[in-house]
């Protein structure tokens, strides 16, 4: 499946089909395409690609129901020293205050339930939209 | 990024995971478990020393497989986590649920 980053200076769009199969791409597309310097790698490494692959999961899983002909917007601008990715679908959204904390003992064995309790702890700010379908992750040097 | 499984003498298989477990590739992982499961083998180490990243889907289905994998009467250990691997487990609290090793050779010296 194609994918096609669009590059500038100071930011970066991709739309992401509506397929999980595609994330690892995606992600990959998106983390090698940072300029050197503004993240250290060990942050790229993990903690964005892992955040990344969380919003865009999330957003193909619950989102756009993986409908093929469906899309998932990614934005991210690049500051000196900080990256912004926006990840947006045009699904009805979600209250994320209204999810169970997935370390508790009678959610522990849960499959699903983590992934915005994992990305609250790798980036430095989760906002969302009103609407709730879309995210933006914060990631900050150092 | 690709899952190998390689059976040792014992009768132990170990799962190697290179580059990422996410969304797009856990029913991979799972089904390659499973179809060992289902052939006989009852002990598993995934091994994650050439892993990139696991998002939380990657982590589910290592809880949903150690649950399968319970239920016959076997058991699932990992290994390989580096420091940000091992972090994302203990802030999960899931490093409570499975016996995590440092190297593979020390799983399979454990059963």
């Amino acid at each position: 499946m194609n994918l096609q980053l669009h590059l500038t200076r100071d930011s970066m769009k991709l739309d992401v089909p509506s397929d999980l199969g595609i994330v690892g791409a995606a992600v990959e597309l998106v983390a090698s395409h940072l300029p050197p310097g503004t993240l250290s790698p060990r942050r790229i490494s993990f903690n964005l690609r892992t955040a990344l692959a969380e919003a865009l999961g999330n957003a193909i899983r619950y989102g756009t129901g993986e409908d093929p002909d469906r899309v998932v917007r990614v934005r991210v601008e690049l500051g000196e020293d900080v990256v912004r990715i926006y990840v947006v679908d045009d699904g009805n959204g979600y209250d994320p205050r209204r999810l169970p904390d997935p370390t508790q003992p009678d959610n522990l064995e849960r499959e699903f339930g983590r992934g915005l309790f994992v990305i609250r702890h790798l980036v430095d700010d989760v906002a969302f939209n009103e609407k709730g379908n879309g995210i933006c992750l914060t990631l900050r040097a150092g | 990024m690709r899952f190998t499984l390689k059976k040792d003498k014992s009768g132990v298989v170990v799962v190697g995971v290179e580059g990422q477990l996410i969304v797009g590739n856990r029913q991979e992982l799972k089904q390659k478990v499973l179809d060992a499961l289902e052939e006989g083998s009852r002990k598993f180490i995934i091994d994650f020393s050439k892993t990139g990243y696991i998002d939380s889907s990657g982590l589910g289905v290592l809880v949903s497989l150690s649950k399968k994998i319970r239920e016959q009467g076997g058991e699932l250990r990992l290994a390989g986590l580096n420091a940000d691997l091992q972090t994302l487990f203990e802030l999960t609290k899931l490093d409570t649920l499975f016996a995590i090793t440092r190297t593979a050779e020390e799983a399979l010296a454990a059963f």
